[in-house]
């Protein structure tokens, strides 16, 4: 843990010298070790670092290594359950009920008036994106949870696999070379070694931005959560319990909706980017309007 | 001035300009928004999602910036 020079004269002082903010900050980060509700503090499982080509891989596993995994099997076992159930009956009812209006929700308002009616080839990537951001953004909600999206390690896979998704969405719907065209932007090509770093440049900073929004939204509001409560260790005194409280409260019903939100923005801005990218190839594609 | 302590200093003037960027653009953004909307009323809903969108670009921009902050104010200093 980051301790700065001004937290350790703090700490050094004698009137602080109980108080830690590395045990504060280690709810928001990463840690080898896990802590379970009855069971304690538990040691995850410590491999090596492996040496491939000239990197040096950690394969060991960490508390948000530990969530993605609930994450994922929260997730696949939630929908399996909801398909499950539309498959035995015609009216869906219960779970089936709830897993179905997000899905169309999602695929009414975001794939169709970006993609186009083509579009729906990409709708089980884009919502194992929403369901799986909104689930790991909501597992650092409930006590003795962790936030696997504040890792930025785990925002920049998403990126990763969304940058991929959007070149071959863009790929498959214009064919190679007029995806190589559409980089030059149409000018004359004497102009192309300003064009092409510059479209190259562009077509790397959209995934970095969804990565970067991403893992800021969730670290910063858990960090001001962290923070609020640790006013309560530095007045040292019971009195001061309910305001820290209270801001904690509001905080946290911000958090549940920039939970929701943020999962929306990043399904809603990797499907307009894979539309945009689609459609650069056909002018005349009409786009349906399904607001209501 | 220490080093350290100017950097503190950048750290938190850079996240107070930041707010105020964020601040004053997301009003602008909800001042149109709610005069769109008073204009008329049934399309109230596709501008409260054209609105929320924009909101979370902008944002996005602001969390660059305290990104860098949150860099500068924890940064360890070599010896």
């Amino acid at each position: 843990m980051i301790v700065t020079p001004l937290q350790e004269h703090i700490m050094s002082d004698s009137l602080h010298a109980d108080f830690s903010f590395s045990e504060l900050f280690e709810h928001t980060h990463d840690s080898r070790d896990l802590d379970l509700p009855f069971i304690g503090h538990v040691h995850l499982p410590h491999f090596d670092p492996v040496h491939i080509g000239g990197m040096t891989i950690d394969f060991s596993v960490t508390k948000h290594v530990v969530f993605l995994w609930v994450a994922a099997l929260l997730l696949f076992v939630t929908v399996v359950a909801a398909a499950r159930k539309n498959r035995a009956s015609k009216v869906p009812s219960g779970l089936g009920n709830l897993v179905e209006v997000v899905v169309v929700f999602i695929r009414d308002e975001i794939v169709v008036p970006n993609m186009g009616p083509g579009g729906i080839r990409y709708l089980p990537y884009l919502l194992t994106t929403f369901f799986f951001i909104l689930l790991m953004n909501l597992l650092g909600m409930i006590p003795y949870g962790a936030t696997p999206t504040g890792n930025v390690s785990v925002t920049a896979g998403l990126a990763v696999i969304a940058f991929i998704m959007i070149q071959y969405s863009a790929i498959r719907a214009q064919g190679f070379g007029h995806y190589l065209a559409h980089l030059t932007g149409g000018v004359h090509w004497a102009l192309w070694p300003i064009m092409l770093p510059i479209e190259i440049l562009g077509l790397f900073t959209k995934p970095f931005a969804l990565c970067i929004r991403l893992f800021a939204n969730m670290t910063g509001g858990h960090l001001v959560i962290v923070s609020l409560l640790g006013l309560i260790f530095l007045f040292k005194t019971y009195f001061i319990v309910p305001v820290p409280i209270l801001f904690v409260l509001g905080i946290n019903m911000l958090e549940l909706l920039v939970a929701f939100l943020q999962a929306y923005i990043f399904t809603m801005l990797t499907s307009l980017f894979m539309g945009l990218g689609m459609q650069a190839g056909h002018v005349e594609a009409g786009e349906h309007d399904h607001s209501s | 001035m220490e080093a350290l302590g100017l950097g503190y200093l950048a750290a938190g003037l850079g996240a107070a300009l930041t707010v105020i960027g964020a601040g004053l653009g997301i009003g602008k953004l909800a001042a149109a928004a709610m005069e769109a909307s008073g204009r008329q009323p049934e399309a109230a809903g596709a501008i409260r999602t054209s609105m929320i969108i924009a909101a979370a670009l902008i944002e996005g921009a602001t969390f660059f910036a305290l990104v860098i902050c949150i860099i500068l104010a924890t940064n360890k200093p070599t010896p």
